[in-house]
This record gives C-alpha cells, structure tokens and sequence, in this order.
C-alpha cells in the first residue's frame, strides 16, 4: 500500500475523506464493509434481488434509504401508450408489487417524479455531497458530481444493500484528471469527457475513482458536471467525482429532500470541507487543456474512439499493438466507415437527443439553440427525449417542446429512449445515429444501428443538416 | 435467515474456447433485450446474441462458441478490458447458463469482475505471453486442454509447468468455499447497528 492509502492524518483527496468516512468495519484480509446512504433501484437489476430477499426470508433493512423509479424499460411515447412487450410490462409491474410489498418508494409512470434514476436523484435533492450512492447501474457515477462517492453495483450487491444497507469493497486508487483553462464557444462537457476517455481509453481508469479537477471543471455548472462524472465508467472508472463548492450548494438549496433551515446551514459548513486537501497525492494524474478542446465525435464502438468534429479517422494500421489495430478494423468495418477519411460529412439517419448523460434542461436549451428557426433535414428522424418528468415540464414551460416540433423532431415522455433500446425506440440495422448517450457499442442502439456520440449542439447540428457537422458553423442563430 | 453456501470452485479442467478481440463489453454478452427477464435463468441461449446469429437470423457458423469443437468447453479466453460497459449481472448469468466456469483474459472491467466471483465464474487475469501461449496451443490443436488450480492460484495449458495468478484473498477463499457474501455481511449486523447510531 501507498503512504496514500494508509496515512490518514496527513493531507487527504476528497474520495479518501468520503471513503473512510463510511467504514463501518475493515479486518485484515477482507476487504471493507462500506456503509450506503443512497441506494437507488430501477427496474432491469432489482427483482433478482428481491426474489433473494424473499428466499432467504430476509427483512430490507433502510427502506428510508432507497428510492425506486421506473426509465430503462419504459415506453416514450406521447401519453404512455400501452407497454406493448409483455416481458417488459411483468418487470415493471413486478418492480410495482415489490416496492408495494417491502414499502420502498416508487416514483412509477404515473408519477410527476418519474424519470430516468440518475437524473431524479439530484433533482429531488436526494444526492448530496459527501453520500456513498449506489445503484444496479453503472452510470450511478453521475452522482459524483456532487461530491458524493457513488458506483454501479450487479443484482448480487443490490440485495446486499437491501439487506444490510453495506457493501464489501476493497479500496479503489484514485486518478486525478485534470482539466484547466477555458473552454472555447460551442465546446461543453462532453466533449471534455469524450476527450479525457479518447486520451486514456476506455480501460484507462480501471480500479480508480477520477476526481475531476482544475479550472474548467470548476467553471462547469451542476448539469455539465453530472455530463462529465456520467462517462467516468467510460473510462473503466469505478467513480467519478468534483468536489462540492458554492454551485453545488447553490443548485441543492431547496429542492426537496436537501435539508433546511440550520440542518441546512450545518450542512454546507460540513460539505465545504469535502475539498483534496493541499499536498494529498493521488495514484495516477492526467491533464487536459481546454482552451484547445473542440466539440467531439465518435466514429467506432467504443467511447474510447473519439476524434474532434473536424478531423480525420484514424489511418488503416493505427495502433500500438496487433490487437489495437485489429480492434480499430474491425470496428471501421461494423461502422461502415473509411479510414482516415474525414468524419464531418458523414451521413446521419437518426438522432438521440437524452439519456442520462444529457437530457437535462442544459442540455435540451443548447440543442434548442440550433433547431430555433431551422428544419429536421429530410430523411433524418430525430427524438428528444428529457431525462425527467421535471425536465419535460420545465421544457414545455420555456417553450422548447415547441421549437423541437416545428422543427420537425419528436417530442416524447422522459425515459432511457434510445440510449438502451429496450422500449422499441431504436435503430434498424446499418442506420447512423448521433446520440448524446454514452456508449455506441455494437448494437446499443438497435441490432446493427451505428452509433456516434456527440454532445447535444453537436447532435442537433447534424439533425437539421443530415450529416456530421461541427456546430459551431451554425452557431448564433439561424440564417 | 437462510444463507445457502453455494458450489464451491477448487480445480478444473476443461477445454476452451477463444474470444481474442478486446474490450467486449456486457451489451455484447447479453444485449439488452434479454434484460426484461426477472429471474436469473435461461440466458445462457442468448449469451452474444448478436454475435452468435446472422443478421437474417440462422446461425454464424464462424463464430467461436458455435463451432462444433466448442462443446463442452467451459473456460473462454478473452481479450483484454473483458466486460466493460453496463453493469448488468446478466452477463455472467449469461456466460454460466451457457456452460462456462472461467474467463481468461489480460485483464478485466471492474464491475463485471466482481459480478463473474459472486456467480462462481472465475476471473483470471495473465500475462501478454501466457496468454499468447494459449491461443498458440489452441491453433495447433483444438482438443487442447486448460487445468485451473484456484485454491494454489495457478492455471496451465495441460501437460505443460503451471503459471500463477493473482486473484483478490477474500474473493478466493468465498468461492473456494462456496461462502456467499451476504451470509459474511448479515455476520456483521451488530458493526452496522453501531455504526448507524453514531450516524443517525
Ligand atoms: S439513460 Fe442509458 S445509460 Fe443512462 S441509465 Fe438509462 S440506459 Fe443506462
């Protein structure tokens, strides 16, 4: 072990302060019993562990602890028409009956909190800095964003936590990325986190919690930073995180479950304290400029190929190793695409403008941006799906559902969409999409579908013009 | 409370097949639509779905688990960065419906690791040249054979000297010993029962 690790009063990083601050026992040769105090359920990865609880004859311990919503497998469409997969109507209404029988808050279809887990965890203000976060879902890392050590967990672990609220986890490393300077217009924090995972691939961060660190992250406002903590696992992260500061604080105070009053007060005089401290040492560091960041795209299936808007692909027979080079071949090969030709240009028959990495109000103004007095062009379909029931109605209060319309996009109920294609909105085989979602393996999106992740200015420029486009061409409004 | 020990994992023997290609994530090994199952069996039909059959739908012969001399194997040899992606526990469902007890890889994706332990799927992580080793083997004859030795933390292509590997102590002796995870934390209830008064 590293003095890092083991020197507990010397200066300490944000992840070693929230780590041992939810130690509940750790004994030589096992790894730690790490208290949660957010456990978050969705519908995918929680009835096998309630069938354990039952099997076992188990009681679920906090209750008080855990929030349940429905998004991966739920319809979009307009007014919620019928949940027409009968595999998927029996997951949600047995998420239902569970909730129902272990007295486990739901915020279901018909709920005005609906929406996709990472997305109503800090809206409700149930995410705060300094809480271990758990989900049966690997983006559980958005929650970072606001200083809070949380992971994605398997089914295994979600009953684990149901039944005695811990988890066994050996210590991670941390690896501090960061990013400095100033971002320049129409580059936002995607194209941060596409660039940092492009740099250290997508196994890069392995064994690690990231925290975030350096100017331009601080200049990021809640929402990108929750962009940026999303695509941690991306990177093979087992976290992401920013430490807490006047936005976070600014962006919690009064929403409901954040405390009040002098709980409230006490609260932020604690969270201030969530800082890296001067001299604390990380295991690994990586750094990023900013001012030479422009908007960025994938073009293979995985996040780690990621290339500015304006560039080339890779060269046939780029990379290190025998296996990088066939890694790169064969993904050209299932993306249908040229090497070292350009990506601007490039054909697009879909976009995805939501899931979890960015269907936020942020989010859904930039893309509005561009749609604003401008087309769908022909032949592209294009769904906005907001991460929220909230979202959605903020949206439509500010009038974007309309600009999403006129402009010829459908305008759905808030949900995970396209992002997993478990809910019949997806790709058909060959299609190219650019989606703001995080993963563009293959399939993702629909058997055979191509996907390009881009952030969402960057996806509602390809919208109105049926190809890759660097956004920033049709910036400040339409012509 | 019942907390069922599970099979426990000591030796094995067995042949294998191969994966070489990196970085094959979970919506690989199970693709999403076989995720709106609600218990744990029957994935092993669909374990790399998509990969296993034609987009027209009939079978990919070339396709590494469909090969007739893939029957029977229950060790895969993977690529490096093996399961990354989405967290989904169907993964290893997947890959232990379909018959397989270990993963040899260069090295693994967090989650999924500690998802393939807790189903008695054993993660072994080797070097370039042992791994270079096995995929030279397994061109030359593909009846070779892999013997693993977890509680002596080795593996061997048969008939040739035993190379180490690491695994995490804890991780090992639960699967050595069939010892669920859940039974040791219910163990210490009384450490979390402190730990939430001091924390109320
Ligand atoms: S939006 Fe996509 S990545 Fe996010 S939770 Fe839903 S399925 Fe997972």
């Amino acid at each position: 072990m590293s003095d890092s690790q083991t020197d507990r009063t010397g200066p300490r990083t944000l992840f070693e302060k929230v780590w041992s601050e939810h130690i509940v026992r750790e004994d030589a040769g096992a790894p730690a019993v790490l208290y949660v105090d957010l456990h978050l359920v969705h519908e995918v990865t929680s009835p096998q562990a309630f069938d354990g609880l039952r099997a076992r004859g188990l009681k679920f311990r906090r209750t008080d602890r855990t929030v349940a919503t429905m998004d991966h497998s739920t319809p979009t469409l307009p007014r919620r028409l019928a949940v027409v997969d009968p595999q998927a109507a029996a997951q949600l209404a047995k998420l239902k009956a569970n909730c129902a029988e272990f007295g486990v808050t739901l915020y279901d279809l018909d709920s005005a909190e609906q929406g996709i887990v990472h997305v109503i965890g800090p809206e409700l203000g149930v995410t705060q800095p300094g809480c271990t976060i758990v989900c049966g879902d690997s983006h559980t890392s958005t929650h970072g964003a606001f200083g809070a050590l949380a992971f994605g967990i398997g089914t295994s672990e979600v009953e684990h936590v149901m039944a005695t609220q811990c988890l066994l986890q050996s210590r991670p490393k941390t690896l501090e990325v960061r990013v400095d300077g100033k971002l320049p217009a129409g580059v936002g924090a995607k194209d941060i986190i596409l660039a940092v995972i492009a740099k250290i691939g997508t196994g890069g961060a392995t064994g690690h919690v990231i925290e975030y660190r350096g100017t331009a992250i601080e200049a990021l406002g809640m929402e990108e930073r929750m962009t940026v903590c999303n695509m941690s696992i991306e990177a093979g992260a087992r976290a992401g995180m920013i430490a807490p500061d006047e936005t976070t604080f600014e962006w919690l105070e009064g929403r409901r479950f954040a405390p009040k009053g002098d709980a409230w007060t006490a609260a932020v005089a604690k969270w201030k304290t969530l800082k890296t401290d001067p001299g604390a040492k990380f295991d690994a560091s990586v750094s990023l400029d900013a001012n030479t960041l422009a908007p960025m795209i994938t073009y293979g299936t995985n996040p780690g190929m990621g290339i500015p808007v304006t560039g080339n692909l890779p060269a046939a027979g780029t990379g290190e190793t025998a296996s990088d080079r066939a890694a790169l071949a064969k993904a050209l090969d299932y993306m249908g695409l040229t090497a070292g030709a350009p990506i601007a240009g490039q054909r697009v028959d879909v976009v995805f403008i939501g899931s979890c990495t960015n269907s936020r109000m942020g989010d859904l103004r930039s893309a509005a941006s561009v749609f604003k007095g401008r087309k769908v062009a022909p032949n592209v379909r294009v769904l906005v799906v907001p991460g929220s029931k909230a979202v959605k109605r903020q949206a439509e209060a500010e009038g974007l559902d309309v600009v999403f319309k006129d402009a010829g996009a459908e305008w759905r109920e808030s949900g995970c969409s396209m992002c997993i294609a478990m809910n019949g909105d997806q790709l058909s085989p060959g299609q190219y999409a650019v989606s703001t979602s995080n993963r563009n393996f293959e399939g993702r999106q629909g058997r055979g579908g191509r996907t390009l992740l881009a952030s969402p200015l960057t996806a509602a420029a390809a919208a109105v013009t049926g190809k890759v486009t660097d956004p920033r061409t049709l910036m400040g409004g339409a012509t | 409370m019942k907390i069922e020990a599970k099979d426990p994992f000591t030796t094995l023997a067995a042949t294998f097949v191969v994966l070489p290609a990196d970085n094959v994530d979970t919506d690989q090994i199970i693709p999403a639509r076989f995720l709106k199952v609600t218990d744990k069996k029957g994935l092993g039909d669909s374990v790399f779905a998509d990969w296993r059959r034609l987009p027209d739908g009939s079978v990919n012969t070339d396709f590494p688990l469909n090969r007739p001399d893939a029957k029977g194997a229950q060790i895969l040899v993977a690529g490096q960065n093996f399961g990354c992606g989405s967290s989904r526990e169907h993964a290893p469902w997947a890959l232990v419906g379909w018959g397989l007890r270990a993963i040899i890889a260069p090295s693994f994706a967090d989650i999924f690791k500690g998802n393939a332990m807790k189903n008695g799927l054993l993660p072994i992580a080797v070097d370039a040249a042992f791994h270079a080793r096995i995929l030279e083997a397994r061109r030359a004859d593909p009846a070779a054979r892999i013997a693993v030795d977890l509680p002596a933390q080795t593996v061997a292509l048969e008939g040739q000297p035993p190379v180490r590997f690491e695994i995490d102590p804890f991780a090992k002796e639960c699967l050595v010993h069939g010892i669920d995870e859940l039974g040791y934390l219910l163990e210490r209830s009384a450490d979390i029962d402190r730990y939430e008064a001091k924390h109320a």
